[in-house]
């Protein structure tokens, strides 16, 4: 195998929220298979400098995979073909010289397009607002052995905290859902004692702030799970219903 | 007010013995009475572990805070990336831990150059802090039973860092995060993303807001408020190549310390031992293995220089584990400055592996006494992370490693009460200097984060305001113009330039000056010669830089040159540093200075003090401040983890 590919790409350029946005087509030669997908965008951005064209604008900040920052479409798939790899863990050893790449932003109503391939997340940061939290302010804790979590509740917790919030689970769903994002902050505080005191206010409130965003239902396609680099399963989305339901019959709220 | 008309520094530490300054300072300072709180309004730069609890902190006490980051949501500070643990006094195992015993190690781990007074209360609340973090959900590794788990870390040799897996910081991150939605939601903090704080505001003396770009927009902000909190983060990208997020930058420091705030020990910068060796000239940044690897991997190279087989074929008796025989008391969970040079001593000899810049670090035997499994639960991602850089299964062959870029532990002097030698300019985390001295050890920059947003500046900035006269600043104050009019030319100089080279290439060439000739080892020749080659590139930037697009909407390339520009004027301050200080301590590593067994050589003598630089302007020379640091409680001595 080659250890250098030349490729074309074609990437969503659009130059800011209100303008309609078109593809358009580079080639990028000589890349090496060892760069990951966002130093090819690296590479692409000096040529495109280098020419006076405005280099092609996307969120990035870790490139170790858990910032959440990054995040396109690579050929329709959230984060490209890897499973649970985000686009800056992606690497070009995984296409093939010759190729075609096509390269777009996460679409959803509610993440307008801020530039080229950036999007508005600011909506999954008010679901968070909207109850995704204990409310305990600083200084107000007991000693941390004082409350106990069995191992088994933590490793639940933890597996649905692990979210990185990329939007990766909207982008890929028909109906541009935060459903997976939103049960699994439901999740990892239900599972725990320390966030069951307001477990019914919290799930009625972050599901009704989702609907606000203009969020669309889950009619459980599962493409949210199959996108997520985190590996946060749809069996959260169970629990997130379970809390609503039991937050419906037995909250007065 | 840090006094520093006579050369020398007032840290403002309490009197008395060390374990009983903080609650002495805490009843002596003057207090905000509730009522009165809401009418302050305080802005944080920053959302990382020590932004974020600060802002959610001050906004619980009753403060109205505005909230600044530069990335799209404050969810996404580099602090996420911290991977192994967070360290606290709990003694939970009951192997002798105390908070005597954390501040001990903190002061020996940072080589004799923080400051006593500062460590002690950092291991005092340390405890706190899991406490805290446990009551906000923070999901923490915890037995059967319920009670939390420890494991440990480097230059320590008892268990005391607590984990959520690999992704400790991730999880303190949003704990801070969820607390500062909280507030937000309540109205108490005005959020502001996607914005980078490009001057300070300065009125008669007194911080008193700052000036910011909206990267979307372009366009310039000033908000004036009663107190600045920094919490912008270290500068480890000025060596381009780094563990740290692209978007890390010194840029909020720098504009502080061009107005007057005094920037402490920029040489001291960490060179973390188990990294991702770089693979190609394309590099964007280089990746860590968590230090935790260290508790079970098993660090070596080859006893024969240049030996190409691969590690399997290579038997036990033709393998160097060279900390555990250099360091047998704590073998491979030495200190990071002390595991770097370790290794890039083996490499320098001819020992390395893979391209001859790598050390092997080898999971055989734990995954051999433990399963694969017990493996897979403890580092799972970390594994995970390796394989898709490498595309190498690290369960089957060792890890290949080598140091980079990692923590900076000089940054802004602070005093005790963690305010700047610019009245109402407070600086946080790893922005400020002062609890790690020349080295810090493992998972104490999320306990330090985190006590000074948590349980430090709550305390501190209420007696700033109750005892400083805060008179009303609208935002058409002759000051407030000038740092708008400032921030606003320097951009407008970027664009105006029209050159050739892109702002990545004189990075990647600042980058690598830095770490040629000021990274794990530096000489009086090579750091005199670094001033001069920086000094001509940043000479050769302002006439050559090449800039696409405009300032009036979202520009990455734009943003970037500017932190690039401020960069080329803060690796000089590095370098004159680290030429200035003539001994080995911790991260910083003289070669003129060492033992017979290449151990760092201090000198006490002539350099137990904190260099506090002040600014006098771009091509002038920063004059030196200097405050000398007392060791009453831990006697100075020297480090040995043999």
């Amino acid at each position: 195998m080659s250890d250098t590919l030349n490729l074309t790409l074609r990437v969503w350029r659009q130059a800011n929220r209100d303008d309609r946005g078109a593809f358009h087509a580079y080639r990028l030669e000589g890349v090496s298979t060892h760069m990951s997908f966002l130093e090819m965008l690296d590479v692409l951005n000096e040529q495109l400098i280098s020419q006076g064209e405005e280099p092609v604008a996307f969120d990035h900040d870790c490139r170790e995979g858990i910032c959440g920052a990054c995040g396109v479409m690579i050929n329709g798939q959230a984060h490209g073909p890897d499973h649970e790899t985000t686009t800056c863990q992606l690497h070009m050893r995984r296409f093939r010289d010759g190729d075609t790449i096509t390269i777009e932003p996460w679409r959803a109503t509610s993440f307008p397009v801020v530039k080229d391939l950036m999007v508005d997340r600011s909506s999954l940061d008010r679901i968070i607002q909207a109850g995704g939290f204990v409310s305990v302010n600083t200084g107000n804790a007991p000693d941390g052995n004082a409350v106990l979590v069995p191992g088994a509740d933590q490793n639940k917790a933890m597996d649905a905290a692990a979210c990185i919030g990329c939007g990766a689970c909207v982008a890929s769903c028909q109906n541009a859902s935060a459903m997976l994002f939103t049960a699994a902050k439901v999740t990892h505080l239900a599972e725990l004692a320390q966030g069951r005191a307001e477990r019914s206010q919290r799930v009625l409130s972050m599901v009704a702030q989702m609907d606000e965003e203009s969020f669309g239902g889950c009619t459980n396609t599962y493409e949210c799970e199959a996108a997520c680099p985190a590996g946060i399963k749809v069996t959260a989305i169970t629990k997130l219903n379970r809390e609503y339901l039991r937050a419906l019959v037995t909250s007065d709220v | 007010m840090p006094d520093a008309s006579n050369g020398t520094l007032n840290s403002h530490v309490p009197d008395g013995p060390v374990q009983d300054k903080w609650d002495k300072h805490r009843f002596e300072m003057k207090l905000v009475n509730p009522a009165n709180k809401r009418k302050f309004n305080i802005v944080v730069g920053g959302t990382g572990l020590a932004g974020g609890s600060a802002a959610a902190s001050m906004a619980e006490l009753g403060y109205n805070v505005k909230s600044f980051c530069i990335q799209d949501s404050p969810r996404r500070a580099h602090s996420i990336a911290a991977q192994g643990g967070i360290n606290a006094a709990k003694n939970y195992p009951n192997d002798g831990d105390s908070i005597w015993r954390l501040f001990y190690d903190t002061v020996k781990g940072g080589d004799y150059r923080s400051r006593e007074a500062n460590v002690y209360r950092l291991a005092q609340v340390s405890n706190q802090i899991i406490d805290q973090c446990a009551a906000q959900g923070v999901p923490f590794a915890r037995e059967y039973g319920g009670t939390l788990s420890n494991r440990s870390f480097g230059g320590a040799q008892v268990s005391r860092t607590f984990y959520c897996r690999g992704q400790t910081g991730q999880q303190l991150l949003l704990g801070a995060y969820q607390a500062l939605m909280r507030q937000v939601a309540i109205g108490k903090v005005q959020l502001f993303a996607r914005r980078e704080m490009l001057d300070l505001i300065v009125v008669d003396g007194v911080a008193r807001g700052i000036v910011v770009r909206d990267l979307v927009t372009g366009k310039f902000e000033t908000h004036v408020a009663d107190a600045v909190v920094m919490a912008t983060g270290g500068y480890g990208n000025v060596f381009y190549l780094s563990t740290n997020a692209k978007t890390c930058n010194v840029t909020a420091s720098w504009r502080c310390h061009k107005r007057g705030a005094y920037f402490a020990n920029p040489c001291y910068t960490q060179i973390h031992p188990t990294c991702i060796p770089q693979s190609g000239d394309y590099q964007s940044k280089l990746t860590l293995m968590s230090e935790s690897l260290r508790n079970d991997g098993r660090v070596w190279v080859p006893k024969n220089a240049k030996d190409t087989r691969s590690p399997k074929d290579i038997p036990e008796a033709e393998r160097d584990y060279y900390l555990e025989r250099r360091y047998p008391s704590f073998g491979n969970l030495v200190p990071r400055d002390v595991a770097s040079r370790a290794a890039k001593e083996r490499c320098d000899s001819g020992f390395g592996v893979g391209a001859g810049l790598a050390v092997y670090l080898d999971f055989r035997d734990v995954i051999k006494r433990d399963g694969e499994e017990v493996v897979r639960a403890k580092y799972g991602n970390l594994f995970h992370m390796y394989e898709k850089i490498t595309a190498e299964n690290p369960y089957k062959v060792p890890m290949r490693i080598y140091p980079a870029v990692h923590y900076t532990m000089g940054g802004v002097w602070v005093d005790y009460n963690l305010q700047s030698t610019v009245p109402g300019l407070f600086v946080l985390g790893e922005a400020n200097f002062s609890d790690h001295g020349a080295n810090r050890l493992g998972a104490s920059a999320l306990m330090q984060g985190l006590a000074d947003g948590y349980f430090v500046i709550p305390y501190t900035i209420g007696n700033h305001l109750a005892t400083t006269s805060l008179p009303k600043v609208s935002d058409d104050h002759p000051a407030v113009r000038e740092a708008l009019e400032n921030a606003r030319g320097r951009v407008q100089q970027l664009l105006d330039i029209n050159g050739t080279r892109t702002a990545d290439s004189f990075h990647r060439q600042l980058g690598s000056i830095m770490w040629d000739y000021c990274g794990m080892a530096r000489n009086k020749d090579g750091l005199t010669n670094a001033i001069g080659q920086i000094q001509e590139l940043r000479q050769e930037f302002w006439k050559n830089l090449k800039v696409v697009g405009n300032g009036e909407s979202l520009n990455q390339n734009l943003e970037h040159a500017g932190r690039v520009a401020d960069f080329m004027e803060f690796g000089e301050l590095l370098v004159t540093d680290a030429r200035h200080r003539e001994e080995s301590c911790g991260g910083h590593f003289r070669e003129e200075h060492q033992t017979a067994e290449n151990e760092a050589l201090r000198d006490d003598e002539n350099f137990c003090y904190v260099g506090a630089w002040e600014f006098k302007g771009v091509d002038e020379e920063s004059t030196l401040h200097k405050e000398e640091l007392e060791f009453k409680d831990v006697k100075l001595a020297t480090r040995s983890y043999k």
